[in-house]
């Protein structure tokens, strides 16, 4: 097998905010590739540092250490205008509550044309009508729906509505920020299956970020588990739920809930106590334990 | 085992809304037993009723919903009698109490997290002064919190969300409630959290002798806590059984519709089962099984008439015509079976 193409690097990453006097580390040195067409895993607890991750690369938050490379150019700090549009085009974001993200004075035409309006990628009329129209069938939805309100949809078809938008930049990674936690679980499934659908049929890679790692097992490829800012193990995804090394990953996984009465009523939760562990950030390495699993001891 | 005491007792109760001139039928004559000193999940797709049907027993339907027909017995009272909120006082809180969604929304930012505790002491047991703080700071280490003194001044923006949780279920336990009623308990929290508070309330039911009713969406929850599960859907419910009734032997083509999705049980490479097309609307009025026009297997009578309830066991009861001894013979999704050869012999 020939060696897969990295399509994303990030290396020795650090973001910070606030001020000099009253700093908060959110992501500190943090390293990580995304290969051409896989989907990568981004786990950890609310204030681990995963969304901001996912705001570095696409500029939404500035870095303060590191690099960020995109097909081997580097993306963050500062930028000439022509890459940081390729930027804006080649990634793109699909956000965790499609009731919220959604412009509800707009039209779905409007919203799904935003990002060609503002990146002036179509010629004639013609055109961006039809590209839109592409991305809404690519998502399942009729191209009829375009003329409609946000409001006339359902949670599952507002999330579809929030994909075709990325669609429509023709991307070739599209960041993920727990695109499923806010849906019912019936309609967690179908954007699961279509997520995974676009993903074969237009080449795409995902870097799919969630705090629930039960849903992180069937859609990824690699998954890489993240507290306090740091990567604390990477590894492929049935490695690591058969091996987890760091005691952290073991936490996380004794808690998903499993769907089975008899297991769950005398199972034992084992949580995480960072006091049992030394994790100091001085004397901790970045160790690949054995090939393509990598731990931070 | 003793038989179970009925603690709570729901006949064919009919909720309906005034929507914009229109009425909404969202609770369809829907009966339930709830049983003193057990944990009942009651899960279903959002829309289908499981909120507007616990509020109920507690008189918190809003303005323009009421209680159409229908009982619900609690002590031998009928609480759909219950008109004024003189009335609703006796209950809430002092008998049937509850836990909300949202920690960050369910508690007042401006007061103190002491005093919040502190005024539903107070208010349902009567202590003053210090004998009141005292049993806040006692209610406080009760759910987990640490230096109860301490964050007896604090204001619930100096909590984390499941801190906060905790603080709301030290109010609802506060009230010594016989029923508790968790809508939605962990939703908004991180799994870590969730399992912490999970566990939380079961020490809880334990030492005070609660019968508790969940409601979720979460299948897993349901497992780790739920003694017996109800499955809601367009306002009834259709299928009701112990977990493992429920787990390992579903009748009802709506259950094994749900059990499918689970994205537990998803092979890698293949779609995840998906329940077609959405929920009834509840502005109309239903005929047969509401579930009929999203199951791919639905009978000719599904569309008809509205199937009873028929008994599997005697912990167990489903309505679908699958049941009648003339139905005829409809195998369940692979998956299930699947579930059952995976799970039922651990």
């Amino acid at each position: 097998m020939s060696k897969p193409e990295k399509l994303l690097e990030i290396k020795d990453l650090c973001v910070e905010f606030g001020n000099k006097k009253k700093k908060y580390v959110a992501v500190n040195h943090v390293n990580f590739d995304i290969y051409k067409g896989e989907t990568l895993g981004l786990v950890g607890e609310s204030g681990s540092g995963k969304t901001t991750i996912g705001r570095a690369i696409i500029r939404i938050n500035e870095t303060s250490h590191g690099d960020i490379l995109f097909k081997g150019r580097k993306i963050n700090g500062k930028i000439d205008k022509a890459l940081d549009q390729e930027v804006i085009r080649k990634i793109q974001m699909i956000f965790q509550d499609p009731m919220a993200s959604l412009n509800e004075r707009a039209k779905v035409d409007y919203i799904v044309s935003e990002g060609l309006y503002n990146t002036r990628n179509y010629r004639t009329e013609e055109e961006r009508k039809q590209k839109v129209e592409q991305a809404l069938l690519n998502v399942g939805l009729l191209p009829e729906f375009a003329s409609r309100f946000p409001h006339e949809f359902s949670g599952g078809q507002r999330q579809r509505i929030g994909i075709a938008r990325t669609l429509v930049m023709e991307p070739e990674l599209i960041i993920a920020d727990e695109p499923i936690s806010a849906l019912d679980v019936s309609i967690r499934a179908q954007v699961l299956n279509l997520m995974n659908d676009l993903k074969k049929r237009l080449g795409l890679t995902y870097l799919f970020i969630a705090h629930d790692l039960s849903v992180v097992r069937f859609i990824t490829d690699r998954v890489a588990v993240i507290s306090k800012g740091r990567i604390v193990e990477l590894a492929e995804t049935e490695t690591l739920y058969n091996n987890p090394l760091h005691p952290y990953t073991k936490g996380l996984l004794s808690v998903i809930p499993i769907p089975n009465p008899r297991l769950e009523k005398h199972r034992k939760v084992d949580f995480y106590n960072p006091g049992n562990h030394q994790c100091d950030s001085k004397t901790s390495k970045w160790v690949e334990a054995e090939p393509g699993h990598f731990v931070l001891e | 085992m003793e038989a179970p005491v009925s603690i709570l007792s729901v006949k064919d109760l009919v909720i309906r809304f005034n929507l914009r001139g229109k009425t909404l039928t969202a609770i369809r004559e829907a009966s339930m037993e709830l049983y003193k000193g057990e944990s009942l999940a009651i899960v279903g797709e959002s829309g289908s009723g499981k909120s507007v049907f616990t509020k109920a027993f507690m008189g918190l339907l809003d303005k323009n919903g009421w209680i159409d027909s229908g009982s619900i017995l609690y002590k031998g009272k009928d609480l759909a009698r219950y008109k004024t909120e003189k009335d609703w006082l006796k209950i809430r809180g002092k008998e049937i109490a509850m836990v909300f969604q949202d920690p960050m929304t369910s508690l007042n930012p401006l007061k103190t997290v002491g005093k919040q505790v502190q005024e539903a002491i107070e208010l349902h047991q009567g202590l003053k002064g210090e004998a009141a703080k005292h049993a806040v700071v006692s209610i406080l280490t009760d759910v987990g919190i640490s230096e109860p003194e301490k964050r007896y001044n604090q204001y619930p923006f100096e909590f984390s969300g499941g801190m906060r949780q905790r603080v709301v279920i030290a109010i609802a336990i506060a009230c010594r409630p016989e029923v508790l009623i968790c809508d939605e308990p962990t939703t908004a929290l991180d799994v870590t959290i969730q399992a912490q508070i999970l566990q939380l309330l079961k020490s809880l039911q334990e030492k005070y002798n609660l019968t508790i009713i969940y409601i979720t969406h979460d299948l897993g929850v349901v497992a780790h806590v739920a003694d017996r599960v109800a499955v809601m859907y367009a306002g009834d419910i259709v299928e009701i059984g112990t977990s493992e009734d429920i787990f390992f032997d579903p009748q009802h083509p709506y259950t094994w519709a749900l059990l499918s999705s689970l994205p537990q049980l998803g092979e890698k490479g293949e779609p995840l089962y998906t329940i077609y097309g959405t929920p009834p609307n509840l502005f109309k009025e239903i005929k047969g099984d509401a579930f009929a026009p999203r199951n791919p297997k639905a009978l000719k009578i599904d569309f008809v008439h509205r199937p009873p309830y028929f008994d599997v066991s005697e912990t167990h009861k489903a309505k679908t015509w699958l049941l009648d001894p003339r139905a005829p013979k409809v195998e369940r999704p692979k998956s299930i079976e699947a579930i059952r050869a995976k799970w039922e012999v651990v």
